[in-house]
């Protein structure tokens, strides 16, 4: 198994981001901090094989969000990304 | 209240696990069974989401997976389509020990971006590979119960016709419905005679099924590298990226 067999989308980290957000997060738009592409984040590349989640731009892979939960804390570090859009 | 004063409120319900009870189980192929389960209060769900199931072992070790809805939002209970992975720590419990009456830890529903409703309109072009064939019947399904007329087709890839889920239910609906056509790609095993696709589904392949002037939404679930092929071959005949919505199953969820 290699790392491309590992990678996922925005629609596996659904569950763990509603955990953390009041809205449905899959649909929102996202702007990457590093190439600027928007996305929806059902379409960003999700590893979830790490500790926590770690989210990824579709174009540039770099990271976007990392989300570590644990014992009812959550860790959320979202550098990679410039805005969020949530259509409620 | 106006209707979208309670969606509005539903939508900031936080999620919850909550308890199905199994009450039918339905074996598919000799390596998947649907859960159709009793769920109280469930709120609804659109055709193409997810629920998450957790299990909790004796010791307090808990696993948690992803399943898709397999039922029609217009459905009297909720099913999931389960395939047993031999190394998994979820699905062989899922698939071999679960009977009837059993309780099951579940949430959800999951996820917005992978939905289809019929209100989008098509016509509707949905790529399959193994179980990732799941929320496209899903989607199928909610699109007979709201006697919609929206063309669709399903270009299903299996290992083999024995590896077909819904296998009964998909012919008929090809058979009887006239908007709605079908396609096997069997890679591994055809049976003698076979006028089907006998490969992985290439862009050859799309560019067949492909409807004109590639109008329309494209729905594509399964592996990851077949959703990547079947994505990016999606784009080379003319679909644009917008159009096509994916979902990727890993080998987590087993």
């Amino acid at each position: 198994m290699d790392e491309q067999d590992l990678k996922l989308d925005g629609n596996a980290a659904a569950g763990l981001l509603r955990e953390v957000f009041a809205f449905e997060l899959t649909t929102a738009r996202g702007r990457c901090e590093n190439c600027g592409a928007i996305a929806q984040v059902g379409t960003v590349s999700v590893y979830a094989n790490a500790p926590g989640s770690v989210l990824r731009c579709p174009q540039c892979e770099s990271v976007l969000m990392r989300i570590v939960s644990n014992g009812g804390r959550y860790w959320l570090d979202a550098r990679g990304i410039s805005w969020l859009e949530i259509r409620v | 209240m106006a209707r979208a004063a309670v969606l509005g409120r539903l939508r900031l319900t936080p999620i919850v696990w909550q308890l199905g009870e199994v009450a039918e189980l339905v074996d598919e192929t000799a390596r998947v069974k649907t859960l159709v389960l009793e769920v109280r209060d469930w709120p609804g769900h659109r055709a193409g989401q997810h629920v998450d199931v957790r299990l909790t072992a004796e010791d307090g070790y808990q696993a948690q997976r992803s399943y898709s809805i397999a039922s029609a939002p217009e459905d009297e209970r909720l099913a999931i389509t389960v395939e047993r992975l031999d190394d998994g720590e979820v699905s062989p419990y899922l698939a071999q020990e679960l009977v009837i009456g059993d309780k099951l830890e579940l949430r959800g529903p999951i996820g917005g971006y992978f939905v289809w409703e019929v209100e989008q309109g098509g016509p509707l072009l949905l790529v399959g590979g193994g179980s990732g064939v799941v929320p496209l019947v899903a989607m199928l399904r909610h699109r007979s119960a709201s006697g919609a007329s929206v063309p669709a087709r399903l270009v299903y890839s299996a290992r083999s016709l024995d590896d077909v889920i819904y296998r009964g239910e998909l012919d008929r609906r090809a058979t009887s419905d006239d908007q709605f056509e079908l396609r096997y790609a069997l890679t591994r095993e055809q049976p003698a005679g076979w006028s089907g696709y006998a490969r992985r589904v290439d862009e050859a392949i799309l560019r067949e099924v492909a409807y004109p002037s590639c109008e329309g939404i494209a729905f594509v679930c399964g592996p990851t590298r077949f959703v990547e092929t079947v994505a990016d071959g999606l784009v080379g005949v003319g679909y644009a990226p917008e159009q096509v919505r994916t979902e990727r199953f890993g080998p987590t969820g087993g």
